[in-house]
């Protein structure tokens, strides 16, 4: 966190900051009630976030240290460098508290409300990692908290439910549509508009109006912050690629942010491509979350993003094995980076994502995310084209998907898998 | 059946009638209503009325919208469903995924539009994407692994051409401040097409007189923070706005939970131009299934109910608005 400050120095000098697109994505596209709120919401980000005022990046800074466990390392993954005859570096986002990047974001909103004297928060979660993250931040500062969480994903994802009740959060689950993610911000959004003077709605990824977007990279970009100095300590120069999975994008921008400059780092984000890249516009669902390879520009959750869409504009269904990455939509920043050509998006099927997985743990001894098993399959599938120096962002453990990668295991022959079968002997 | 006579919107040539507006001096000057302020102003207090096409067929739809027209709805908003409604309460959520369920897309929403004729004009309510998506490109939009993907940047335009053709007078859009309105804004002056923009308890200063300054047709007044929904009163958030908006020449119409008659009159006592109502004629529609008469009659029913309650607010209105 040595340089927390002097960043935040140089993102206050920059103006750009406080635009409300980047070029023509992002935006503000809510209904009118929540428009004074997020101005209020501009005013403190711009205020305690850009500026520090009353430190509050300081006890951000202090509380993640004490709290959260940072710094996370950069790890040198001594027989994946072998194995692919070039520098793998792991960034161990799996070793913050929770078990995943997402307390960086959750920590920092739940702090800033409190800065902002709002009385209450409220999150939509999908797989449960921000639900738990914004949970655990309420119950460390003192703040009442509800979460709203799809049906299918309460049901499917009862450890987690477990974990926010046992931290006093409220969890509220939502029965509409397919009763996932994507229902879960439309209820949070709905509540936010009814409570909106005295509640802060945390929003769990780099996506929603500005200054959603803008925020949450903030408060994440301490993973590329220290990766970047770490990698230049240890192996002595800049990466030639940084690697990071994409639904949403928290974990993605976050690793990127401090290498965009960078111009000879290139930068990958790694989506879901589920079991095919195709749209079924009939049936109006993606069996994938490729939405930067394979989406068009439109407008969901407050933000002109790439999205998965019928032709008509209704939202699709996204599918993908992990749950963290399963999202129509995507950070509005990230789709202004991959137009530009700065970030490069690749996609990785639920196959190689569960090798990706089985590969980690057998070779390194750490157990990954699915999410983050993504970025993995990315490596072992193009790892030629990375160049010698790598940095793969780990953002999550994978305790958590231990039920779904038995279950996917047994009904597939991966490469990279021990025998399942065997697992109950 | 009652009812004050009507310019009906076939009858009128363009969308624009001529209205002699008073101002504080005295001096006469020429002003246009668009169709859907001169509805207001005729009919005053008007009744706004919704509801959600396709819902549960759009032949339904149709003799819903006759019935409501025969009702005395003074103005119909007809929402085009999209699949991630998030200002709706459970009603009108409920009332759009029946309408996706029957398959209803924004090509038959507007053949079905070009088909009617009613007497109150129409308004589409929809959100923000589903008129950016609008448009004949479909193969450049359409997504194939590995194809080469021809990406037109969506354009409000089409939809709003298409709109203006069917013979709609205007355009709410929930989703979409005032801060993002500039291309539609534009695309609708262009076709004399009303942008409806929704004032909530949270517009104040600056931010409702850059609301005001860019609505036609109507002032949407939210009437509570939250969303669409029948209530069982009348908030007084409603109060508040209505003061707040006393000053701004420009009819006001109050809608999110009114659902009775004594609603609309309280609505309409308050200082309101006429009342927004929903949720109440979803609910109707909800207790039928497809093709199922009685929901037309019953519709109507509400409708005369709703309009007799505004008329009797304006009995008890402080200073009644003369059409």
């Amino acid at each position: 966190m040595s340089n927390t400050e002097s960043d935040h120095a140089d993102a206050s000098a920059d103006r750009t900051d406080r635009e409300r697109t980047f070029g023509d994505y992002g935006g503000q596209y809510v209904p009118e009630a929540l428009m004074p709120a997020l101005q209020e919401l501009e005013d403190a980000y711009e205020r305690y976030v850009l500026e520090n005022e009353d430190g509050f990046m300081d006890e951000f800074s202090e509380r993640m240290r004490d709290f959260g466990g940072r710094p996370t390392p950069l790890q040198r993954a001594d027989r994946l460098s072998e194995r692919y005859d070039r520098e793998i570096y792991l960034k161990r986002e799996d070793l913050v508290h929770g078990g995943a990047h997402k307390l960086n974001n959750a920590l920092g909103q739940v702090l800033l409300a409190k800065y902002m004297g709002k009385e209450r928060i409220i999150a939509e979660t999908g797989a449960g990692q921000h639900g738990t993250a914004t949970a655990m931040a309420a119950a460390h500062l003192d703040m009442p908290c509800e979460i709203y969480m799809g049906r299918t994903d309460v049901n499917r994802q009862r450890p987690n439910v477990y974990r926010m009740r046992m931290n006093g959060a409220a969890v509220n689950p939502v029965e509409a549509g397919s009763g996932t993610l994507k229902e879960a911000i439309n209820e949070t959004l709905r509540d936010w508009a009814t409570t909106v003077e005295n509640t802060h709605y945390v929003i769990g990824s780099v996506v929603g109006p500005h200054p959603f977007p803008r925020l949450v990279r903030d408060f994440q970009s301490v993973i590329g912050a220290e990766a970047r100095e770490q990698i230049r300590e240890q192996a002595g120069r800049l990466p030639d690629s940084v690697v990071a999975c994409a639904g949403g994008g928290s974990n993605t921008m976050g690793a990127f942010h401090e290498f965009v400059p960078d111009e000879s780092v290139d930068l990958y984000a790694v989506e879901a491509g589920g079991s095919s890249l195709d749209i079924d516009e009939a049936a109006g669902v993606a069996p994938n979350s490729a939405t930067l390879s394979t989406g068009t520009d439109g407008v969901l959750h407050g933000a002109l993003t790439k999205l998965l869409q019928t032709d008509d504009g209704q939202i699709v269904e996204s599918h993908s094995v992990s749950a963290g990455l399963d999202y129509a939509g995507v950070g509005p920043e990230l789709s202004r980076l991959v137009e530009t050509g700065r970030v490069t998006p690749t996609s990785v099927g639920d196959d190689a994502a569960l090798n990706g997985f089985h590969r980690l743990s057998n070779l390194e001894g750490i157990i990954p995310a699915l999410e983050s098993s993504h970025a993995l399959g990315c490596v072992e599938a193009n790892h030629e084209e990375l160049g010698d120096l790598v940095v793969v962002n780990v953002s999550g453990r994978g305790d958590k998907d231990l039920e779904t990668v038995l279950e996917e295991t047994e009904k597939r022959d991966l490469d990279a898998a021990p025998d399942v079968e065997v697992f109950d002997a | 059946m009652s009812r004050e006579p009507r310019a009906s919107r076939s009858e009128r040539t363009g969308n624009e009638v001529t209205r002699e507006l008073r101002t504080d001096g005295g001096e006469q000057l020429a002003a246009t209503d668009s169709n859907i302020e001169a509805a207001i102003r005729e009919n005053h207090p008007a009744l706004i009325t919704y509801i959600t096409a396709g819902d549960p067929s759009l032949e339904d739809t149709r003799a819903y919208v006759e019935a409501l027209d025969r009702g005395g709805a003074d103005l119909i908003e007809l929402g085009l469903p999209f699949s991630e409604p998030t200002a709706e309460g459970p009603t009108i959520q409920a009332a759009i995924n029946r309408a996706l369920a029957a398959g209803t897309t924004p090509a038959q929403f507007f053949d079905l539009v070009d088909d009617l004729s009613t007497e109150a004009p129409l308004l589409v309510m929809t959100y923000y994407n589903m008129i950016l998506q609008y448009g004949p490109s479909e193969a450049a939009r359409t997504s194939k692994a590995g194809a080469a993907k021809p990406q037109n940047k969506p354009d409000v335009r089409p939809f709003v051409e298409r709109a203006a053709d069917a013979g709609l007078s205007g355009i709410i859009v929930p989703d979409l401040p005032a801060e993002e309105a500039g291309p539609l804004r534009d695309a609708c002056d262009d076709r004399d097409i009303d942008l409806v923009f929704i004032v909530a308890p949270t517009t104040e200063g600056e931010r409702l007189d850059r609301i005001m300054s860019q609505v036609s047709g109507f002032a949407y007044v939210q009437a509570r923070l939250g969303t669409t929904g029948a209530r069982a009163d009348v908030s007084n958030a409603t109060h508040d706005s209505l003061t707040r908006l006393a000053g701004y020449d420009v009819p006001k119409a109050v809608g999110f939970g009114v659902s009775e008659g004594d609603h609309a009159a309280e609505i309409v006592a308050a200082g309101a131009d006429g009342v927004i109502v929903g949720s109440a004629l979803v609910d109707i529609i909800a207790d039928h299934g497809a093709g199922d008469a009685p929901a037309a009659a019953e519709l109507e029913a509400k409708a005369r109910e709703l309009k007799r309650g505004a008329r009797r607010g304006r009995e008890e209105a402080p200073e009644p608005e003369q059409p």
